[in-house]
């Protein structure tokens, strides 16, 4: 048996290959975005980037209605995105197995909020599956592709940030055979959603639950460990791994499936112990269930509902005492938050954007850190493509003058995901905001993805990119400019001039990340400071760039100080510097 | 074999290579025929933020994250960030840092101090300690972008495991370009 040490994403992956899965489509996402990123390597799935979470799902669908298999991958909140369709293909159910992969995140390590997906199988009334390490994610993945033709229904996999992104040994099997050919095949009263179709299906959907509930009692998935006997704890996900650290004696029922549940097995389990825990991160998702049940169970009055769980948190938790660390700092220590990359073709606009005093809406994406200090331009950040729509709702309220400085930053990415949208709407209803769109050519945070405005596609192939200026043309912009961010004087002119103008604009900061996989840019020779020209005035400490340091000087007032290593000569600060202090340094 | 869980935790700054070091320590760890858990967290934090890392190994590894205050050893790449992670270390555990200072936003913005004497505070409460100069054995390699494999060949010599996995390894993940100066690093950082 071959083995290998693999995430959970890649082990997602490699299921979905097993298990002879044909069309793969998502959105990236953290903690989600490997799975497809894992699936380029097997040649016998054509798997894709959609502009967003719901075409993504969409694209999913269509397979499986054809008689292909098909797995689709967000994180938690893409489902936000895709629940329309998701809440319907509930009703349809599936031809070809159709498996949601969702990533949450507790803990908010690269996200905006902490829902617990797993209300989305409860409320979608579908069944999901939560593996506790990557082999669990393998195998459960091969088996949520069964489960989903067997009780003809939409299934999700659910995995949190440690179990994604966590490597563990995994055994890796042979694909599948003998599924069936792709197939064009009418079935009107199954795929067309119409009132009195879909008024049949529901009482199906229904039924499909209860099956499933005493299906679930039956199998491997959802089992119980023994040990002492005297502490029963029901589980699943990553917080069974933590629970088998902290009670090393307690007796577990470790579920697979987190819905529906397996009552009857819960109700056995139960009847043996006088102690009984739930536990699971975030929401009380399985203790609700159990205690609607009639059954006692201590949960979210022991473990916290916000944030991961970890095994000293489960520990501290039971005992009621922190945990006493054998080292202690005895002073503050400085934080390092996350900062935009030296070279980073959004610092310019940022910049720009403090010292024109703008109201920033913001958006989802590596320039969210334009939030940061000294930056410090960004004002507002709910989710995917929100800016455009937040400025246009200010823009309603404002006098002419506060109006203009309300500025809506987007991404090229984001803008495509659920931006557009919003820009149809400011058009439409006459309002007068500013757009900046900051095109680097992919969409960075998530780790450098292609997207319908990079030129290729997920599989490496050219494709067709979007002419963002035509787009913004068609929706109705009058008022549209590229400019380059590295040419800071230029970008702030014309950020000035349209957040003065009276109407809907869309200005176009276009620089490649420095990080972008194909076509790379090239890093030019470091910059280094002339320590006699530099008078301490901190200018270029305003630019937030990590290779700018600041060290002491005899004056007291110190001098910047640039680091090779990390300086890629991208020149902002020798343009920001008043004392032509900074220059090329020579080898 | 018992089941004696060994845990190694693995900080520094995003950037530094420490995701490589982490997959080619656990893909060794796999090959020598142990359990392995590898976990760290990817995305936003990974912009110039800390990064750690966390590697278990043993016969059956449950969580992937080290329990609190029971890493056995921790390979630092730079000292703030080695100094952050001492309260996770056991005591009578090995630190090995790298012997670099990176200032944060904040330190550089003036808003917060970048703390004096780590190396020395270091060594205070973890006698085995290492500094390793990682920059100059990484151009005494022929790169200075290997500290990163310079730090994996101090850290092997902590883990009681077989040259050959560490050379086939290596020879596996790296890329074939740079495969002879970070072998070479490697070396370096192991002879110390």
């Amino acid at each position: 048996m071959k083995r290998a040490i693999l995430s959970g994403n890649e082990a997602i992956a490699r299921g979905a290959y097993e298990a002879g899965v044909r069309v793969a489509s998502a959105y990236p996402g953290t903690p989600s975005t490997e799975i497809l990123e894992n699936m380029v390597q097997y040649p016998t799935i054509d798997a894709s980037w959609a502009p967003n979470e719901k075409v993504a799902l969409e694209v999913g669908i269509g397979a499986s209605f054809g008689d292909g298999r098909a797995l689709v991958a967000m994180k938690h909140v893409g489902v936000n995105v895709a629940a329309d369709p998701l809440f319907t293909l509930s009703y349809t159910g599936v031809k070809g197995g159709l498996v949601l992969a969702v990533a949450d995140d507790p803990e908010l390590h690269s996200s905006q909020n902490e829902q617990d997906s797993r209300n989305y199988a409860k409320f979608a009334k579908i069944p999901m599956f939560e593996p506790a390490d990557s082999q669990e994610a393998l195998t459960f993945t091969r088996i949520a592709f069964e489960t989903s033709e067997q009780f003809d229904t939409p299934v999700m996999l659910r995995t949190t940030t440690r179990i994604s992104h966590s490597k563990s040994v995994v055994s890796l099997q042979e694909q599948v055979t003998g599924l069936p050919e792709p197939s064009l095949e009418k079935n009107p009263a199954k795929f067309v959603m119409l009132p009195s179709n879909a008024r049949k299906r529901h009482p199906l959907v229904e039924e499909r639950l209860l099956k499933m509930e005493e299906w679930a009692c039956q199998q491997p998935f959802n089992r119980v460990e023994k040990v002492a006997g005297k502490i029963g704890v029901i589980t699943a996900g990553v917080s069974y791994q933590y629970a088998r650290e902290a009670l090393p004696d307690a007796d577990i029922l470790k579920l697979g499936l987190v819905y529906p549940l397996p009552k009857q097995l819960i109700r056995d389990f139960a009847a043996n112990y006088d102690t009984l825990y739930v536990i699971e991160e975030l929401d009380p998702f399985i203790e609700e269930q159990v205690r609607a049940m009639g059954i006692e169970v201590k949960g979210k009055e022991v473990f916290s509902i916000c944030g991961e769980l970890t095994p000293g948190r489960v520990e501290e938790s039971l005992s009621g005492k922190p945990s006493e660390a054998y080292f202690s700092h005895s002073e503050p220590l400085p934080s390092r938050p996350p900062s935009m990359c030296p070279g980073c073709p959004h610092r310019s606009v940022f910049h720009s954007l403090n010292r024109l005093k703008a109201f920033v809406t913001g958006d989802i994406g590596c320039y969210t850190l334009g939030f940061m200090e000294p930056l410090a331009a960004m004002d507002t950040c709910i989710c995917m493509g929100a800016s455009i729509g937040n400025a246009t709702g200010l823009s309603k309220l404002l006098s002419a003058e506060n109006q203009r400085k309300v500025v809506a930053v987007i991404g090229d990415s984001t803008f495509l995901h659920t931006g557009i949208n919003g820009l149809m709407d400011m058009v439409y209803n006459s309002s007068a905001s500013t757009v900046v769109i900051l095109d680097n050519r992919i969409t960075a945070m998530t780790g450098r993805q292609e997207n319908p405005a990079s030129g290729y596609t997920l599989m490496g192939a050219d494709s067709y990119r979007i002419d963002l200026e035509q787009l913004c043309r068609a929706v109705g912009v009058k008022h549209v400019q590229v400019v380059d961010p590295y040419k800071v004087e230029a970008t702030r002119k014309v950020l000035k001039q349209e957040m003065e103008r009276a109407e809907v604009s869309v200005v176009i900061a276009r620089r490649a990340c420095m990080l972008v996989k194909r076509d790379p840019v090239a890093r030019k020779p470091a910059f280094t400071v002339d320590s006699d020209r530099c008078t301490g005035c901190r200018a270029c400490l305003k630019l937030g760039c990590p290779a700018i340091e600041w060290r002491s000087s005899a004056d007291g007032k110190g001098v910047a100080h640039i680091n090779g290593l990390f300086c890629v000569g991208c020149g902002l600060c020798q343009q920001v510097c008043s004392f032509d202090a900074m220059g090329v340094l020579h080898d | 074999m018992t089941n004696q869980v060994t845990n190694i935790l693995i900080s520094g700054v995003g950037g530094q290579g420490i995701l490589l070091a982490s997959e080619i320590l656990s893909e060794v760890l796999m090959l020598a025929g142990f359990d392995v858990k590898k976990n760290e967290i990817h995305g936003m934090s990974q912009r110039g933020g800390s990064v750690v890392s966390h590697i278990r190994y043993g016969k059956k590894v449950y969580s992937s994250i080290i329990p609190e205050g029971q890493a056995d050893v921790l390979l630092g790449f730079e000292l703030l960030e080695t100094y952050r992670c001492l309260p996770l270390v056991r005591q009578g555990g090995s630190v090995l840092t790298n012997n670099l200072q990176i200032f944060p936003p904040p330190v550089t913005l003036g808003k917060e101090t970048y703390p004096e004497d780590i190396p020395a505070k270091i060594s205070a409460a973890f006698p085995d300690t290492t500094l390793v100069d990682g920059l100059r054995l990484a151009a005494e390699a022929g790169n200075p972008r290997t500290v990163n494999t310079v730090l994996l060949g101090a850290l092997s010599k902590r883990v009681d495991i077989d040259d050959t996995c560490w050379q086939q390894t290596l020879q596996k993940m790296v890329p074939k370009k740079y495969l002879e100066e970070n072998i070479k690093a490697f070396n370096l950082g192991r002879s110390l």
